[in-house]
């Protein structure tokens, strides 16, 4: 055994949960920290905000499918971090979130830059830590990471004293894990996966409905094949897109809100709601007691406390989805339905997504991630903030493989997409990353910008610029009557002067024509560029449900 | 409908914040909670009220077991149980009424545990029916400070909420 200060213990323990790359931001609280960060030249990466050190730990979380790590100072450094912690819990992304401390004796004491964090995360963390000696080192970082990463994944915080990471103890990691109080269920229930097999065997108008618990389980495949063995349609959510590809044939596109009018005409008619990975949301259900009314629903999820939460199903299965569906699709009998996918197939191809481009008119923003899709060959990894450009994002990204469309689905975080870009490009110098960004969210994190440059992460930020915060602008258009109450965005900065004067290249592109040369220029260039895309500000979200309605209750599903 | 959760935690510091902060932001109601040891070293066991419909219970009751500091949460209202709680009265007791009060104490089977010029202090044990009858009663002499424990609850026959070799 060795002997290790505090600082120098959180350090091994990274090493043993093989991190590769923190995201952080030091202070005062964690100084012995970073000194050995120094020292030991762990890779980190520094950003701008603390904000954005979360968020770029989240983004590269999903890309990778590892846990990201964060580091910030006490008090306001961790207070900063809560917006990152909250969107990762939503969406289930696993998190270590480490923060300084004051010292012990000053803790409760409203010592210089204290706040209870471990206090202020209770709601937001899947569990947090108060790290009170040097001893709980180790097994603190091993619970944390074990937490983190299994069962339903989230963020875990770990809160450590600044005189903690002075004090020196022996050093020796644990090996195993047991927490009595989680254990989460991995094998599902034979009984249950028997029961849903013989509803699939008498379900005619079928369809699955799978989320980002088939991205976090990694069950894609497992996915693919039980939709190919059994010919039943699929409709991902948000966080669920790219598990299965955009051109699969029996992809029906997004449900919800801004669903495509064959996923919310197949998830009002179907017989059997086969839900993968989901929670029922309500921007996905709209109103609830509307939503899938006919049909038999069977729920498979590694979290027992979904099961019944939003809708009560007839079969539930908790567990695994991977292993759930693999017990499945050896199982399953497929039965007859080929007149339920005709009729999909019809509502596919008679309402799909569009939008109307006039050549010499302005520019829309559908065209620019088109364009992106088009000359990226479909191998980018996007990001996305959150409003307008981000449903856009949602119904044109082409995507090949899960993990390529990272977007704050759960919390809606504005601001989110360009950290999220950083962390994804860390993860992976060598693939394209496009961050499609609106004129407000960006600038809610657009300091990152000296991060992306400095590191020489070659970003492409798309900003789809209407001068508005376009989502909020498009309800007050359809429910406030046209009153723009503060929605202008006027006043903002002149992007391309923005990026360039941190460094970075930045393109200006005002009409369609100028889309695809511009968005060619920046992919050739092996550093940050960011594109201000002046688009139409009057161009809608379309179809829409409005909150609390029927899901078939569209604006603009039947094409406009 | 009422129900009686008994739940099994780790005793560290921190966890009646997580148990008490999971109901508020649920928008669950603590009704009573009483909070105590058990027979193993390191492990508390909180008896919790809520009046919530049996889907509201489930839901309540699978969130608890997501907290990592939670061991076991069982619904005792399911199972025959029995629940006691514990009171302490202080009620006016002139020299007149001591008498009443006494004979009403024995009929509760409760116990005086202080006696000073002017009051004296009540101790009786019993469920929710037998605490608010003698509550009623006492009401009658002047209340002057009222305590009780909180709820606690244990099932009926040889059946534990929690194996000890767990």
């Amino acid at each position: 055994m060795t002997r290790l200060n505090g600082a120098q213990m959180v350090l091994a323990c990274l090493q043993e949960e093989n991190v590769d790359v923190v995201f952080g931001f030091p202070g005062g609280a964690v100084l012995t920290l970073y000194d050995e960060i120094y020292k030991k030249g762990l890779h980190h990466i520094l950003t701008r905000h603390e904000q954005g050190a979360v968020h770029a730990a989240d983004g590269y979380a999903r890309v990778s499918g590892k846990p990201g790590v964060v580091i910030a100072t006490s008090g306001p450094g961790a207070t900063n971090l809560v917006t990152g912690i909250a969107t990762a819990y939503m969406d289930s992304v696993p998190l270590v979130a480490i923060t300084g401390q004051v010292a012990r004796p000053f803790i409760g004491t409203d010592a210089f830059q204290e706040a209870d964090i471990t206090g202020i995360t209770l709601p937001i963390t899947k569990h947090n830590f108060l790290v009170k000696s040097i001893e709980e080192i180790p097994w603190t970082f091993k619970k944390a990471f074990h937490v983190a990463n299994t069962g339903r994944k989230g963020p875990v915080l770990i809160d450590l004293p600044k005189d903690v990471q002075v004090e020196e103890g022996f050093f020796s990691y644990p090996s195993k894990v047991d927490i009595t109080g989680y254990r989460p269920t991995y094998e599902g229930h034979m009984g249950q996966i028997s029961k849903a097999v013989s509803a699939i065997k008498k379900a005619a108008q079928p369809v699955i409905y799978s989320g980002g618990g088939v991205v976090s389980s990694g069950a894609h495949q497992e996915l693919m094949e039980f939709s190919n063995k059994t010919s039943i349609p699929v409709t991902t959510t948000l966080t669920g897109l790219g598990s299965v590809p955009s051109n699969y044939e029996l992809y029906l596109g997004m449900p919800g809100m801004h669903g495509t009018y064959a996923a919310n005409h197949a998830l009002d008619e179907c017989d059997l709601l086969i839900a993968v990975g989901v929670r029922f949301d309500d921007r996905v259900t709209g109103k609830l007691d509307t939503f899938a009314r006919q049909a038999r629903i069977i729920h498979i999820d590694i979290d027992p406390a979904e099961i019944g939460k939003n809708i009560v199903p007839e079969i539930p299965i908790v567990g695994d989805v991977k292993l759930v569906l693999r017990e499945m699709i050896k199982r399953v009998k497929p039965a007859d339905i080929t007149a339920w996918n005709e009729k999909v197939q019809q509502w596919k191809t008679a309402y799909p997504l569009c939008y109307d481009q006039k050549p010499d008119c302005s520019l829309k923003p559908q065209l620019v991630i088109e364009e992106f899709n088009r000359l990226t060959g479909g191998t980018a990894i996007f990001t996305t903030d959150v409003g307008q450009h981000q449903m856009w994002a949602a119904h044109y990204c082409q995507l090949k493989a899960p993990r390529r469309f990272i977007s704050s689905g759960g919390l809606g975080t504005m601001g989110f997409g360009f950290p999220a870009a950083i962390g994804a490009q860390v993860a992976f110098p060598e693939q394209t990353v496009v961050c499609i960004a609106g004129d407000g969210s960006f600038q809610m994190n657009s300091q990152e910008l000296a991060t992306a440059v400095y590191y020489n992460l070659p970003v492409k930020i798309a900003i789809i610029n209407n001068q508005c915060l376009g989502m909020v602008r498009q309800w007050q258009k359809f429910f406030y009557g046209g009153r723009y109450s503060h929605s202008s965005m006027a006043g903002s900065p002149d992007f391309v002067r923005l990026a360039e004067a941190y460094g970075a290249k930045g393109l200006r592109v005002l009409t369609p024509g100028e889309a695809a040369p511009a968005i060619q220029e920046a992919l050739s260039i092996p550093g940050p560029v960011l594109i201000d895309f002046q688009v139409d500000p009057e161009e809608n979200v379309l179809p829409m449900v409005a909150p609390n309605t029927s899901i078939v209750e569209m604006i603009g599903g039947d094409g406009y | 409908m009422k129900r009686i959760l008994a739940i099994l935690v780790e005793d560290r510091p921190g966890v009646l914040t997580r148990v008490a902060g999971l109901f508020s932001r649920r928008g669950y109601n603590i009704q009573n909670i009483a909070v105590g040891r058990t027979m193993e070293p390191g492990i508390s066991r909180m008896t919790v009220s809520v009046e919530a419909d049996p889907l509201t219970v489930e839901q309540i009751v699978k969130q608890l077991n997501k907290l990592v500091n939670v061991i076991k949460v069982s619904d005792l209202t399911e199972e025959t149980s029995v629940e006691r709680e514990l009171m302490l009265l202080k009620v006016k007791a002139e020299t007149s009424k001591r008498s009443d009060i006494q004979q009403m104490v024995t009929t509760f089977r409760g116990k005086i545990i202080d006696v000073s010029p002017d009051s004296m202090i009540v101790e009786v044990t019993g469920d929710d029916d037998k605490l608010n009858a003698f509550l009623l009663m006492m009401q009658e002499f002047g209340l002057r400070e009222v305590v009780s424990t909180g709820k606690i609850s244990l099932l009926r026959g040889g059946k534990v909420t929690r194996d000890a070799r767990m």
